[in-house]
C-alpha cells in the first residue's frame, strides 16, 4: 500500500501535466506558486505577509511565524528555479501596517530576496499601495507576451488573465473519501491562483463567486498535493 | 484520615421535624445518610460510594437542609452548590430535592443554573443567591470569573459533586479541581461531599476532593455504603436454546449482534421496561430499526442518543417516566444517574468494554437496593462472549475497572489562568500556590506554570514579537502593582464566550422535506436532530441513511442544514458517526487472557465458542496469561502475521502502525494492517514468522520498547490526528475562538485554519507549550501509548511465535474485518493521484 503510493507520486512528479492559458505553457508547482519556463518567471499571488500579527492585535495571539514561513517556502522556490522574474500577484502584505509589523530578520530576508531578482508586486486590495522599503517595483497589473497579471480577476471573457485574490481550493471524493486542496482554477483562458501564504484560507470554486469567471463545468482545478499536481475535472468536484 | 463504619451512628443530628418526614414517608434514615450529617457536624468533607438507589444525593444534601433549616431568618448567600456532569441531571435532583423542602415546609430556595438559563435569571441569580444552586463544572468557572466572585462565594459552606467519578480524571475534570481550589482560597471553611458509584480506586476522588499541600497527599473522609443485592445477569446465546442441528450460530465478526435480535425482543416481550443499551448512536439507529421490523405486537419501543433534536429526546424521557413504554434504546447518554421510573431489565447489546460501565448501566435497572437488577448481555460475536462472561464475573463480584489517573491539561490550565484574572488581578506566584491545590496539577512546575501564563499573556512564542498586545498586563505597573489582570474589556468577552472544555464536532441539524421538493430558505420541515459533519462530507445527494429511526435520503446541504426526505427502498447506509465507542477496559481484557489461558474456565462458555478455543488449541497454541501469541501464515498471494495483545482497538491501532513501519525498515514489505479490539493483523509480501526464525527479524527487536521514540515521533509528525487534537487544545487555550458575538464559525472553517496553525507551529516553535499539551492528549486519548507501553514491557521475553500454514480459528475474526476499515491519512496522497489517473488525458486534451 504504501510502496505504491510513492511509486505513484514519483511518476507523477516526472509527467508533471503541462496548463496552456492562451498559448503559454505554464508549470503548476505543488508549492503553489507557477512557472513560466520561456520567461523564466514564477508567480505567487497572496502572500499575506504578517496575518498572524494582525490578529495578534485583535487579540488573537497566532504563532508569529507565518511571514517566516512563507519567505522560507519562496526562498526554496527560487533557489530551485531561479527565475529571472518573480511576480507577487497582490495581497502581497496583509494590511498597511504589515510591514510596520514586520521583525527586522524576516523584513532583512524579503529585502534580500526581492534584490536577487526582477521582482514585481502587483497591488492588491489588502495593500493597494505595496511598502517600498523592501526593494522590488509596484504595477498595478503587468502584461507579459499573451499573459495579463493582475490582482483581481475580471469577468469573462479573459485573455491570457492570471490573477489571484479568491484563494481557490477544491474538493473531490475518491472511493468515498474527501480531499479538499488549494488549487489553481483554470479554462485555458485564464488561471486563478492559490494563496501561497501560511495563514491564507481557501474558498472552493463551486463559489457563486467564481460565477462569472469560469464556465461551469468546463474548466479544472489543479489540486495540489504534497508532492504533485492533479488536474481535476470541474464536474467532479463538490462544494463545501 | 477517619472511617466511619456503618452502624453506631446517633440520630441526635437528625432533629424531629426530619426524623417525622422520614417515618411520614415509611423510611428508616439510611445509615450513610446520618454519617455524612456527623461528617458534616464536624466540618469534615467525605466521599460518599453508594449503589445507585440508596438515596445518594438526599445524602448528600441532607446535612445542607439541616443546617438551612436550623437558621432560617438571617439574610443568607450562596449556602450550597451542586455541580453534575449533566444539565439533566441538575434539573432532575433539583425535582427530587424540592419534594422533602416543600413537603416539611422547610424555608430553602433551591434554582438551577446551566447554559439554558436565561440572562436575567442568571443576572439575578449572582444579586440575590438562592440557598442551594445546581449548576455545572463550566458555570462554576464562569460565575469565578466574574468581579464578586470573592462575595458570591465568600459565605459557601458546602459544595456537592454528584457522580464525581464520572467528572474526574478528564479535562472537565481538571477544570472543575481548579475551580475548587479558587472556591478553597474564597470560602477557606468549605466541605466538600463527594458522591459516586463503586470506583476501583477511591483514593484518587478522595484526593480530588481535598486541597493538596507540597509533597502531602490529602485525602477526605469516606463512607461507603453497603452494595445492593447482586445482580442477576445472563448471556445471550442463541445457538444454545436452539435444536440440534439448527443454523443459529454466534458470528465471526461484526458488532450488529443482529442474530440475536429475535432473542431481544422476545425479552422485551416477557418484561414491563427495558433499557437496551448499545455503544455507538450508529448501533442505536440499527437495533432499533431490527427491532420495529420484528415489533408485531406494536410495543412502544422508543430511541434515545445524542445526536436527537432535545425535545425529541425530552418527549422519550416523559413516557418513560410516565411507564407508558416498553423499550428504550439508548446510548450511554443515559448511563448517568437520571431516574426514570421502574426498569425491570437492561440489556447490553454488545461487548460492555468495561467493568464499571456495565457496573453502571446494570444499576439502571431496578432502583430498590435489596432487589437484585437484573441484565441481559448480547455478545456479538466470539470474542466478545468471552469478554461479556469475564463482564458478567466481574460484575457479580463487585469487581471495577481501575484507571490510570492522569495529569492536569495545560490547555485547561491556561483557560483557568485567563478566568482567574477576569475576575480581578492576581499575583502569579500566590496562583501557582493555589492551583497546586488541585490535585491533578499537584506536581505542575513553576516553570510550567510561568510558560502557561505567558502563553495566556502573550501567546509565549520565543520571538517576542507580541507584548504589545498582551492579553494580561500589570495592573498600576506606576505604583509597583505588578499583578496580573485582564488588559481590556474585549479579553474578559473573549474568555466567557469561550469557557469550557468539550469541543464539539461542528454539527449540521437534519431537517425533514418532502422528496423532490427543493427547498426554499428558512422553509425547512421538521427538525429531526444533528448529525456530525463529516459524516455528510460523506454522502452525496441521493445516499440513504437511517438517522432518529427513520430512512432518509439525502437531498441537499444548505448551510448548516441538511435536507432530507423520507427514502423508499434502497440500501441505507447507517450513520457510522462516533458518540461512544469505548476501548475495551485493561481489567477486562486481563480477565479474558486469563480464562483463555485456563480450560477449566471455559465451562461457563457456550458449546460453539469453546469449541472455538479447543480447535484453536489444536491447530495452533492459546497463549499463557502473560504471553503474547504470534501468527505467521500464507494466504492468497500474501504472508499474514497476526498477534493478540487484547488492548483494545486504539491501542492496537497505534501498534499496527508502529510495526509496519519497522517491518519497512527491515524490508518485511508490509503492505496494510488491520485492527480489533482483540487482535492485530499486518499483511505483506515476505513471511515474518520466516524471517524471525532465521535470525533476520527478531520478534523481540520486532516488538522492542523502543519503538515508542522515534518511531512514534516520527509517525505523529505525519498524522493527521495530532491536527484534530491541536484544534480542540487550541479552543480550550483560547488560542483560536470556538465562536465569535453573534456569529458561530463553522467547525470546518476552524478546522482548516487551526492546521495551518499547527504547521507553522510544529515547524517554527516544537516545543510549544501548546504542543505540548497536543501530544500528551493525543498519547492518552487517542493512542493510548501508555497501553502499549505496559502491553510491550509485560511481553519482554514472553513472545511465542506459531508458524501456521494457514489461517487459525483466532485469526478468523480479525481476518474478516480487512477490507471494512477506511484508509488512513497517508493513503490520501496516492487517492488524490488516483482522482486524476482517468482525468489527466481529459485535461490536456481540453485546450
Amino acid at each position: 500500500m504504501f510502496e505504491e503510493a510513492q511509486t505513484l507520486s514519483k511518476d507523477r512528479l516526472n509527467a508533471s501535466p503541462v496548463l496552456r492559458v492562451c498559448g503559454a505553457s505554464l508549470t503548476v508547482l505543488a508549492e503553489g506558486a507557477i512557472w513560466w519556463e520561456a520567461e523564466r518567471l514564477l508567480v505567487v499571488a497572496d502572500l499575506h505577509l504578517e496575518k498572524g500579527s494582525s490578529f495578534a492585535a485583535r487579540g488573537i495571539a497566532l504563532p508569529p511565524y507565518d511571514t517566516r514561513a512563507t519567505l522560507a517556502r519562496l526562498e526554496a522556490l527560487i533557489a530551485g528555479h531561479r527565475p529571472s522574474r518573480l511576480v507577487a500577484l497582490g495581497d502581497s502584505f496583509h494590511d498597511r501596517e504589515a510591514a510596520a509589523r514586520m521583525d527586522d530578520g524576516d523584513a532583512v530576508r524579503l529585502a534580500r530576496l526581492t534584490g536577487a531578482t526582477d521582482w514585481i508586486w502587483i497591488a492588491g486590495n489588502h495593500d493597494p499601495v505595496p511598502p517600498r522599503r523592501f526593494g522590488g517595483c509596484v504595477h498595478e497589473e503587468l502584461n507579459v507576451g499573451p499573459l495579463t497579471f493582475r490582482h483581481e480577476p475580471r469577468p469573462a471573457p479573459a485573455t491570457g488573465e492570471i490573477s489571484g485574490h479568491l484563494h481557490p481550493c477544491a474538493a473531490v471524493r475518491v472511493r468515498g473519501r474527501r480531499l479538499r486542496r488549494r488549487c489553481v482554477a483554470s479554462d485555458g483562458t485564464r488561471a486563478i491562483m492559490p494563496a501561497f501564504g501560511a495563514y491564507a484560507g481557501g474558498l472552493n470554486v463551486l463559489d457563486e463567486a467564481y460565477d462569472e469567471l469560469l464556465p461551469a463545468g468546463r474548466f479544472h482545478a489543479w489540486m495540489l498535493g504534497a508532492r504533485t499536481v492533479v488536474p481535476v475535472a470541474a464536474h467532479r468536484l463538490e462544494g463545501d | 484520615m477517619e472511617i466511619r463504619r456503618n452502624g453506631g451512628i446517633p440520630v441526635a443530628h437528625l432533629s424531629a421535624q426530619f426524623a417525622a418526614w422520614f417515618a411520614g414517608r415509611g423510611w428508616q434514615p439510611r445509615a450513610h445518610q446520618l454519617e455524612l450529617l456527623a461528617h458534616a457536624a464536624d466540618g469534615r468533607s467525605v466521599l460518599l460510594i453508594a449503589p445507585t438507589g440508596a438515596g445518594k444525593t438526599l445524602a448528600g444534601f441532607l446535612p445542607s437542609l439541616v443546617d438551612l433549616s436550623a437558621a432560617p431568618q438571617r439574610r443568607r448567600g450562596l449556602h450550597t452548590l451542586y455541580i453534575s456532569p449533566l444539565k439533566a441531571l441538575a434539573v432532575d435532583v433539583k425535582r427530587n430535592l424540592e419534594i422533602p423542602v416543600s413537603e416539611m415546609g422547610l424555608p430553602v430556595s433551591i434554582e438551577t443554573r446551566t447554559g439554558d438559563t436565561p440572562q436575567n435569571r442568571r443576572q439575578r441569580q449572582r444579586r440575590e443567591p438562592p440557598d442551594i444552586l445546581m449548576t455545572t463544572p463550566e458555570q462554576l468557572a464562569l460565575l469565578l470569573s466574574y468581579p464578586d466572585a470573592g462575595e458570591f462565594f465568600g459565605g459557601l459552606s458546602c459544595v456537592i459533586l454528584d457522580e464525581l467519578h464520572a467528572l474526574a480524571n478528564s479535562k472537565r475534570g481538571d477544570l472543575l479541581s481548579l475551580g475548587l481550589a479558587r472556591l478553597a482560597t474564597l470560602a477557606p471553611g468549605l466541605r466538600r461531599v463527594g458522591l459516586s458509584a463503586t470506583v476501583a480506586e477511591p483514593d484518587e476522588l478522595r484526593r480530588y476532593l481535598m486541597p493538596q499541600k507540597p509533597g502531602e497527599e490529602v485525602l477526605s473522609d469516606i463512607v461507603v455504603a453497603p452494595p445492593g443485592a447482586t445482580p442477576e445477569i445472563g448471556i445471550l446465546i442463541p445457538g444454545e436454546k436452539a435444536e440440534e442441528g439448527d443454523e443459529a450460530r454466534i458470528p465471526w465478526s461484526g458488532h450488529s449482534a443482529r442474530h440475536a435480535l429475535p432473542d431481544v425482543y422476545d425479552a422485551i416481550r416477557k418484561n414491563k421496561i427495558v433499557l437496551v443499551f448499545v455503544n455507538t448512536r450508529s448501533q442505536a439507529e440499527f437495533v432499533f430499526q431490527g427491532l420495529w421490523r420484528l415489533n408485531d405486537d406494536n410495543l412502544p419501543i422508543a430511541l434515545h442518543h445524542g445526536s436527537l433534536a432535545p425535545e425529541q429526546r425530552r418527549k422519550v424521557e416523559a413516557a418513560m417516566a410516565a411507564g407508558t413504554l416498553r423499550a428504550v434504546v439508548c446510548t450511554s447518554t443515559l448511563d448517568l444517574g437520571i431516574d426514570w421510573g421502574e426498569v425491570d431489565l437492561v440489556i447490553c447489546m454488545g461487548a460492555p468494554k468495561g467493568a464499571s460501565r456495565l457496573a453502571q448501566r446494570i444499576g439502571r435497572a431496578n432502583h430498590r437496593l435489596d432487589e437484585p437488577s437484573r441484565a441481559l448481555l448480547v455478545p456479538a460475536n466470539r470474542f466478545e462472549v468471552l469478554e461479556c462472561e469475564a463482564a458478567r464475573e466481574a460484575a457479580i463480584e463487585g469487581a471495577q475497572d481501575g484507571r490510570v489517573s492522569r495529569l492536569g491539561a495545560l490547555d485547561v490550565l491556561a483557560q483557568h489562568v485567563l478566568g482567574r484574572a477576569c475576575s480581578s488581578p492576581f499575583e502569579p506566584g500566590e496562583l501557582y500556590q493555589e492551583v497546586r491545590a488541585a490535585a491533578p496539577y499537584r506536581n505542575l512546575s513553576r516553570e510550567d506554570f510561568d510558560r502557561v501564563v505567558d502563553f495566556v499573556a502573550t501567546g509565549g512564542y520565543a520571538l517576542k514579537s507580541y507584548d504589545r498586545y498582551a492579553r494580561l498586563r500589570a495592573n498600576a505597573p506606576m505604583t509597583g502593582d505588578m499583578r496580573l489582570r485582564a488588559a481590556s474589556p474585549g479579553v474578559v468577552r473573549q474568555y466567557r464566550m469561550n469557557v469550557g472544555t468539550i469541543v464539539e464536532a461542528a454539527m449540521v441539524k437534519i431537517r425533514l422535506v418532502k422528496s423532490g421538493r427543493r427547498p426554499r430558505g428558512g422553509m425547512g420541515g421538521r427538525m429531526l436532530g444533528e448529525i456530525e459533519e463529516y459524516f455528510l462530507d460523506t454522502m452525496k445527494p441521493g445516499d440513504n441513511f437511517i438517522f432518529a429511526g427513520h430512512n432518509l435520503r439525502f437531498e441537499s446541504l444548505v448551510e448548516t442544514e441538511a435536507y432530507c426526505s423520507r427514502a423508499e427502498g434502497g440500501d441505507p447506509q447507517i450513520p457510522s458517526y462516533y458518540g461512544g465507542k469505548f476501548p475495551l477496559s485493561t481489567y477486562l481484557a486481563e480477565r479474558v487472557r486469563h480464562m483463555l489461558a485456563h480450560r477449566e474456565e471455559w465451562k461457563n462458555l457456550p458449546r460453539q465458542v469453546s469449541d472455538w478455543l479447543r480447535i484453536q488449541e489444536w491447530r495452533s497454541v492459546l497463549p499463557g496469561v502473560g504471553d503474547l501469541l504470534v501468527e505467521t501464515f500464507p494466504r492468497g498471494d500474501k504472508y499474514y502475521l497476526v498477534c493478540y495483545p487484547f488492548e483494545g482497538r486504539l491501542a492496537h491501532q497505534t501498534l499496527g502502525m508502529l510495526l509496519t513501519r519497522r517491518l519497512d525498515r527491515a524490508g518485511a514489505r508490509p503492505m496494510g494492517f488491520v485492527a480489533s479490539e482483540y487482535s492485530l493483523a499486518i499483511w505483506g509480501l515476505r513471511d515474518v514468522g520466516h524471517m524471525a526464525e532465521r535470525g533476520l527479524l527478531p520478534l523481540s527487536d520486532l516488538f522492542d520498547e523502543d519503538m515508542l521514540g522515534d518511531d512514534l515521533d516520527a509517525w505523529l509528525a505525519e498524522s493527521s490526528l495530532l491536527k484534530r487534537t491541536f484544534r480542540d487544545c487550541a479552543i480550550i487555550s483560547g488560542l483560536i475562538e470556538r465562536r465569535y458575538p453573534g456569529q458561530e464559525k463553522t467547525g470546518r472553517q476552524v478546522t482548516f485554519s487551526s492546521d495551518l496553525i499547527y504547521n507553522v507551529l510544529r515547524e517554527h516553535e516544537p516545543d510549544h507549550i501548546l504542543l505540548r499539551a497536543t501530544q500528551a492528549d493525543a498519547a492518552s486519548g487517542h493512542l493510548d501509548v501508555a497501553r502499549v507501553a505496559d502491553m510491550l514491557k509485560r511481553i519482554r521475553g514472553r513472545i511465542v511465535l506459531k508458524r501456521l500454514d494457514r489461517v487459525s480459528p483466532l485469526a478468523v475474526p480479525v481476518l474478516l474485518d480487512i477490507g471494512k476499515e477506511a484508509v488512513h491519512g497517508e493513503a490520501n496522497e496516492a487517492l488524490l493521484s488516483e482522482a486524476a489517473d482517468s482525468l489527466i488525458e481529459e485535461a490536456t486534451r481540453l485546450v
